[in-house]
């Protein structure tokens, strides 16, 4: 009721419902939402693929990834996570330098994440963790043969997950140079919104993949 | 923490402390062995927690308009579905593996 009674005062100027700011917003929001599906058919196929090799047919994850490694991961990105939205803060207050600060903790706390990747990573192929193969040692034949898919599927999930981290560093430190020369303003800072989504979203998945791909 | 009470801004620091304890809950949920259906539930119950925490608050789905938040969550409960649909098709190699067909019926199928 009340957008008609709006509208019947202003016949001949037409609005658009949104604005340079919220379509930048709602852009970044419709990405997220095809990135989600992507990451939710590669969830989908690694539980399907699982349920296929039934309980003794699997490895179970804590015996081949290391647990430890990846909560303090998850707990980094988390961390990452409140720096990116205490940079929004700062800039919504209008405080530059507070911003760019946070957002090279921000940019620290994702490189730190891939360098631990990569240490994971490496580690794991040197002791057999590949595409094709499996660390053999300890474990029953049953699940040796039904885990052929542990390394590709693993590898492809969490390499996914790392590439939008790598996105996401790069992107935050494009912002973060325009933000050293001054383009956000406390009343100007839609971008650094938009950057934080992209952000927080990446969190939020990997939330689900330490879920699913190490713990379960 | 006082001048985080501004209206348009959460917590943050509240907000950080519950996914950390719910990251500490579900490693040591985690690590015992029990029946693998509890633990499944109890983490992705865990994780869902932690990622509407993000989501809420963090990505601010909380002070956007609600249409928004359905708009979100829709794909998030088509993953669910996605994995239901998969499950019929490719759990089919275990179910054929506890299932033995008589000899006899094998011999007829053949011959027809």
């Amino acid at each position: 009721m009340e957008q008609a009674t709006t509208f019947d005062h202003t016949e001949d100027v037409y609005e658009p419902s949104l604005t340079p700011d919220s379509l930048g917003k709602l852009g970044m929001w419709i990405f997220l939402i095809g990135d989600t599906m992507s990451f939710g058919a590669l969830l989908a196929a690694y539980a399907a693929v699982r349920a296929g090799a039934g309980v003794i047919g699997w490895v179970p994850p804590d015996e081949i990834l290391g647990i430890n490694l990846t909560a303090a991961m998850t707990f980094l990105l988390i961390c990452s996570s409140v720096t990116m939205v205490k940079a929004l803060e700062s800039i919504q207050k209008g405080n530059v330098s507070r911003m760019c600060t946070f957002l090279a903790l921000t940019i620290l706390g994702g490189v730190i994440f891939l360098g631990l990747q990569v240490y994971e990573w490496t580690h794991l192929i040197k002791h057999g963790l590949t595409l094709t193969g499996i660390p053999d040692h300890g474990l029953s034949g049953a699940a040796i043969s039904g885990s052929t898919l542990f390394g590709p599927t693993f590898y492809t999930i969490t390499g996914f997950h790392g590439l939008h981290v790598t996105g996401g560093v790069i992107y935050l430190i494009v912002i973060l140079i325009h933000g050293l020369r001054g383009r956000y303003t406390a009343e100007f800072n839609h971008e650094v919104e938009i950057v934080g989504l992209y952000w927080h979203f990446v969190d939020l998945i990997w939330i689900m993949v330490f879920t699913f791909i190490y713990l379960l | 923490m006082a001048e985080n009470g501004h209206k348009d801004h959460p917590r943050y620091m509240y907000i950080f402390l519950w996914l950390a304890i719910l990251t500490a809950i579900e490693v040591a949920v985690a690590i015992p062995e029990y029946s693998i259906i509890i633990k499944a539930i109890l983490l992705i119950g865990l994780a869902c927690g932690k990622a509407f925490l993000v989501a809420a608050y963090f990505m601010h789905l909380k002070l956007e308009k609600r249409t928004l938040a359905i708009i979100v969550i829709t794909p998030f409960l088509i993953c669910v579905f996605l994995v239901i649909m998969l499950m019929p098709d490719l759990t089919l190699k275990s179910r054929l593996a506890g299932y033995e067909k008589p000899a006899a019926d094998v011999v007829d199928t053949t011959e027809h």
